[in-house]
């Protein structure tokens, strides 16, 4: 195939985030390309564990010009039917996606980008950075410490069960991944302990209706960035404690004390071989408990208001988390009890081949709702809270792409203004 | 809540667009955010002893209290002792309730809700073999510390309960007790 060799748009990665922007720009007639590093949907392919379902139930994978056609729109796509999913719409909107293209830098060159990757190199006039936000998994520093008996794993290694030696399995952190693991672990009967820092519960299903549902329905998915009080607080809200199980049970701290889940509080240490952790499991799990409660009010509160409260269940409250009275602060792991630790304490984005000072002292981009201020014409998307609430859903991240592709185009409309020669360069 | 129904600005007395406006500018000039607290403390006889705080370090410079601040430890009479003074737990336990009782007042300040009274009792367990060195198995410091807070204010008991939980959540001195910390101890 042929390819010029300067576009004017580059878009980096070939997931939902990628193919939603590139639909945007197909339809604004600008012309760019996907860069993937590895196939389409790569992450969902080669970094979930087997059994994931989505977290979102099948109704609520919207993406631009593309919706869910099945017969199950309450249920919860597997990650073969999630690949499937975006493999199609892929196919569906003629995605010019370049595979097994691995980008090894992005520059300033004048005013324009370039692109390098493993096997050619693009200058652009604009990029979209669509990678993702959960490139590398966070593991704690007190991970040297852990004794070299222990095999140690991150959710992106972790694959089931069957892979960890029998025996204990200390689990940290309790959003999402965390207790969705903890939950099959200890069901295939090895003795799971979990490490409960701040966490957030929420019920799979409320009143009859999927959380989700509520959230979509009630607008809270749609809250914009710029409204909130404190988006750095929102954005750095851990995942939402849900599975997609095909019964849509819950799973909470309860739901895995039930099942013989051993809670403790946060990982803060490792010392000689024990494990210490934080004496604040009481505060964390109330502190959930309280924010969940003021969820369910603000939904009763919506569907009082706004004349639902006939088409759904009556409200309800759930049981408080159950904490013991003197949960274990040492855990010794020299005793040959704990074979594995799962590290599920979070995910940041990789940035490594991104050769423009957009980062701040955390190594986030700075930027407003996607765009990059300081670097014009690079664009971020598919992060948390990036411009709404819904930001980070397959479900939200077209709305973005639609309003960004807006701001990329207006860009390319200012510049050409500013530079008549752009225009017939462009052609 | 107080604002609806008499119209009076909530004043818990913190500032709290200070606090915000700190938060802001430390989050740009984290170098400014490091603080060394110090204290130093002097035997006086037996197991008395006299502590005193007045400077700091913060926001790039040498700080001072107002003024200088003293607190005398000592044992009570069953341990033998003077009881010229507070034992070193009990100011741990002060320590503790200052810290979460003013977290409570600049959360509830924050989310505007009116005070009326704040009151808190705590009681911390120990088992004093461990100090006396009689059982090795039996750790020095308390088995558990209880707290308990009394709070009269214009708001739900969630909406009280959640403010003492985000309290402990920004509390230093609960974060101090709760998690492990390097203590480095010499000898000049």
């Amino acid at each position: 195939m042929q390819h010029r060799a300067h576009l004017t748009a580059v878009v980096i990665g070939g997931g939902q985030a990628g193919l939603a922007m590139s639909w945007w720009l197909a339809r604004r007639s600008i012309d760019h390309v996907i860069l993937e590093r590895g196939e389409v949907a790569n992450s969902w392919k080669t970094e979930r564990w087997d059994s994931l379902s989505l977290l979102t139930p099948n109704w609520q994978s919207r993406l631009p010009g593309y919706g869910y056609q099945g017969n199950d729109p309450d249920g919860f796509r597997t990650m073969p039917e999630t690949i499937g999913f975006i493999e199609q719409y892929a196919q569906a909107i003629s995605a010019p996606v370049h595979t097994h293209t691995r980008v090894t830098s992005v520059r300033s060159r004048g005013d324009d980008y370039e692109v390098v990757t493993d096997r050619r190199t693009w200058t652009c006039e604009t990029v979209v950075l669509a990678t993702g936000a959960c490139n590398i998994p966070v593991v704690p520093e007190v991970a040297d410490a852990v004794p070299s008996a222990i095999k140690t794993l991150t959710p992106l290694q972790y694959r089931n069960p069957l892979q960890l030696e029998e025996g204990g399995v200390l689990v940290v952190g309790a959003s999402a991944s965390g207790v969705q693991i903890a939950d099959e672990i200890q069901r295939s009967g090895r003795p799971v302990t979990l490490a409960v820092g701040e966490h957030v519960r929420v019920p799979r299903v409320y009143r009859g209706k999927d959380i989700k549902w509520w959230m979509d329905a009630s607008g809270v998915l749609d809250q914009r960035y710029d409204e909130m009080d404190d988006i750095v607080r929102a954005r750095n809200v851990p995942s939402l404690q849900l599975a997609g199980y095909a019964d849509r049970r819950s799973i909470d701290l309860n739901s895995l004390t039930a099942i013989g889940v051993k809670l403790v509080g946060r990982l803060a240490g490792i010392n000689e071989g024990k494990a210490q952790f934080s004496g604040s499991l009481r505060n964390v799990c109330a502190l959930a408990d309280l924010k969940m409660i003021r969820l369910l009010d603000t939904i009763d509160a919506w569907a009082r208001e706004n004349g639902r409260d006939g088409e759904v269940a009556s409200p309800q409250r759930f049981e408080t988390t159950a904490v013991e009275e003197s949960p274990p602060l040492l855990l010794n792991l020299n005793r040959g009890k704990i074979k594995t630790i799962i590290w599920a304490t979070g995910f940041r984005p990789d940035y490594s081949w991104l050769d423009i000072p957009v980062l701040d002292h955390k190594g986030s981009i700075r930027h407003d709702g996607g765009v990059v201020v300081e670097a014009p014409g690079l664009y971020l998307l598919g992060m948390p809270f990036l411009r709404r609430r819904k930001s980070s859903l397959i479900d939200g991240v077209g709305d973005d792409a639609r309003d960004l592709s807006a701001h990329l185009a207006a860009y390319l409309s200012d510049r050409a203004l500013s530079r008549p020669e752009l225009i017939a360069a462009r052609g | 809540m107080t604002t609806a129904t008499t119209g009076k600005p909530v004043n818990n007395g913190v500032n709290v667009e200070a606090l915000f406006g700190a938060r802001e500018a430390l989050t740009k000039a984290p170098e400014a955010a490091q603080f060394k607290w110090r204290a130093s403390c002097e035997w006086v006889r037996g197991t008395q002893s006299r502590s005193t705080v007045e400077g700091f370090y913060g926001l790039g410079a040498e700080q001072k209290h107002k003024t200088k601040f003293s607190f005398d430890s000592d044992h009570p009479e069953v341990f033998a002792s003077e009881d010229t003074g507070a034992t070193p737990v009990e100011i741990v336990l002060a320590g503790l309730a200052g810290c979460l009782t003013a977290g409570i007042a600049a959360v509830a300040q924050a989310r505007d809700i009116q005070l009326r009274s704040v009151k808190a009792t705590l009681e911390a367990g120990m088992d004093i073999r461990g100090i006396l060195g009689a059982d090795p198995d039996v750790r020095n410091g308390f088995d558990g510390i209880k707290v308990t807070y009394k709070i009269d204010a214009d708001a739900s008991a969630d909406d009280i309960k959640a403010i003492v939980a985000q309290s402990q959540k920004r509390s230093a001195v609960y974060d101090i007790i709760t998690n492990p910390t390097n203590v480095t101890v010499e000898v000049k």
